[in-house]
């Protein structure tokens, strides 16, 4: 049973990628490895995301600079999932380092939203929310930095979780911001969402960030008890800039939430207008650290005619890094710079205590809030990619959760009237997925999102 | 504070990054445009506030993250060499450094 189910998978991945481009690599082997999988994922096709490690596999990070590069180690993620019995299908086309909203970022080309082949899927993680959208995988990893698992999600009609920071291992993924990063969880059903965090999730050894906090089990809080639970509503959120459609139907949310038996209470986050600067500091900063690894000495892509090492290490990454890594790499770089890092770095850390105050005071008066998850659906490729600030704003929603460490889901509800998807978002305290996780379960219960993409397996 | 072009050439060099003229008329806008957004930030008093170090949580910063201290295999030469863009005899071959 569970070789044709990912013997399907493969076909469907195939069959629709000169359409939808969502994959980079595509397992012709994966049947084979379902045959003797047991465990609790037996034969589940999984995408992964190509800035994830797995053994077998390139991990190009949709970039020229590592390109064809096959890790000698899986990730831990990635070797729990096989550990449970799932099959990984494939890598994911994303955004360069997972580095942009739209994934027009990737070397590779974007990935078409299967809603809309004109539009954009989001990103970064595009690629996984368009297989997982288009049914060619129940589930699909990715990761979240600013909302690169959440934007996506939402704009192609999938569920998206970023958890808590610490409650997965990074141990195999490329890091972009560190403090920042997580990986993330795509799928079209509450219950798949929870069934493969639970498998992922925990302290490793190999993360120091990982916490001890002991990992639930996620399917039992999905029984439709949310009688009582305060659910914040931080009205400024839903001002300027956020598209009328996607108002209203997060409004309808909030609605239907209200007649489930949830209170609705009004929240502030007066900081949160700040995010945004303070996301492109402290994610740029990091990223060039991190980057800085890429030299063309020990892997990957090494420019040619450089007779000196430090014209190579230029060349290299003139020629191996695109636009937006290049850009943010710079930005990262002066942010950093001597004389500057008290008035940038070290500021943006600051505000990021007031971001983060402002969650754990809100959350004394609610157990979850909603917000929408992009302030428009899918916008066409080519739109913004000459702007990056415009680009940048796609994450107003989403970078408050990275930057203050707590869990964000996304869910999808309902289309726009130009049937595009549109999702709202759920926003927790440290460690409350079983929360997000119950109240979207009951919202897709009361209101089940059932439409699906022209472009589907 | 605006930024010159000449800033913009200084950073390429400190993030060794050889970016041609083209890129340079491109990027340095952009970059000025986005510093100068994230400058809002100033307008806050921060004085007395602790900068928050990383996205960590009371959990996270809490938990031991030692590990016992026993030997197991690496990854060896071979494995380690394995992608490497021009490797000889056991090392990384890089071009000349003087």
């Amino acid at each position: 049973m569970s070789r044709e189910t990912v013997e399907a998978a493969v076909n469907a991945a195939e069959k629709l990628n000169d359409t939808l481009n969502a994959f980079l690599y595509i397992d012709k082997g994966a049947p084979q490895r379902a045959e003797n999988a047991s465990g609790a994922l037996a034969g589940l096709p999984v995408a992964v995301k190509d800035n994830l490690c797995v053994i077998g596999m390139q991990t190009s990070c949709g970039s020229r600079i590592l390109g064809d590069y096959h890790p000698p180690y899986n990730a831990t993620v990635i070797q729990r999932l096989i550990d449970a019995g799932a099959v990984v299908i494939g890598k994911t086309n994303c955004d360069e380092f997972a580095m942009g909203s739209s994934n027009e970022n990737s070397a590779f080309g974007p990935v078409k939203n299967p809603w809309d082949v004109s539009r954009v899927s989001g990103g970064s993680s595009g690629g996984s929310a368009a297989a997982v959208a288009a049914g060619i995988v129940p589930v699909a990893l990715g990761s979240d930095t600013g909302g690169s698992v959440r934007q996506p999600a939402s704009l192609c009609g999938v569920l998206g979780l970023k958890p808590t920071y610490g409650r997965n291992s990074r141990y195999g993924l490329v890091a972009f911001a560190s403090s920042l990063d997580q990986v993330g969880v795509f799928a079209r059903d509450t219950a798949d969402v929870a069934r493969v965090l639970g498998v992922i999730a925990g302290r490793d050894n190999h993360d120091a960030t990982t916490a001890e906090t002991p990992v639930p089990n996620y399917l039992e809080s999905l029984n439709g008890d949310v009688k009582g639970l305060r659910i914040g509503f931080p009205t400024a959120l839903f001002g300027k800039g956020l598209d009328d459609e996607v108002g209203k139907s997060v409004k309808d949310v909030v609605d239907a939430y209200r007649s489930l038996g949830a209170e609705i209470v009004e929240v502030e986050l007066p900081h949160a207008g700040y995010a945004i600067a303070v996301y492109y500091i402290i994610a740029t900063a990091e990223a060039s650290s991190n980057l800085a690894r890429f030299d063309g000495v020990r892997y990957g892509f090494r420019a040619e005619d450089a007779p000196e090492l430090r014209q190579m290490y230029r060349k290299t990454r003139e020629e191996g890094f695109g636009p937006e890594v290049k850009r943010r790499i710079m930005l990262g770089t002066y942010v950093l710079s001597a004389g500057y890092y008290d008035a940038y770095y070290r500021k943006a850390q600051q505000v990021r205590t007031l971001i983060k105050q402002d969650f754990l005071s809100a959350f004394e008066r609610c157990e979850a809030i909603i917000t929408p998850t992009s302030p428009t659906p899918a916008f066409p490729i080519g739109e913004k990619v000459d702007d990056p600030l415009a680009m940048y704003l796609n994450d107003i929603y989403t970078v408050t959760g990275n930057l203050a460490g707590i869990p964000g889901l996304s869910v999808p509800c309902g289309l726009s009237s130009g049937r595009l998807p549109i999702g709202f978002q759920l926003l927790g305290p440290y460690w409350s997925e079983p929360t997000l996780l119950k109240l979207s379960h009951a919202y897709l219960s009361a209101r089940p999102f059932t439409e699906r993409p022209p472009v589907r397996a | 504070m605006p930024i010159t072009d000449d800033d913009i050439a200084k950073v390429a060099q400190l993030a060794h990054l050889e970016l041609g003229p083209e890129e340079l008329k491109v990027f340095a806008p952009q970059i000025a445009e986005i510093v100068n957004y994230v400058e809002q930030l100033n307008e806050l008093d921060t004085e007395n506030v602790e900068p928050a170090i990383g996205g960590f949580t009371p959990e996270g910063a809490e938990t031991d993250s030692s590990r016992d201290d026993e030997l197991v295999p690496s990854l060896g030469q071979k494995t380690a060499l394995a992608e490497a863009p021009d490797a000889a005899e056991g090392h990384f071959r890089v071009p000349k450094v003087l």
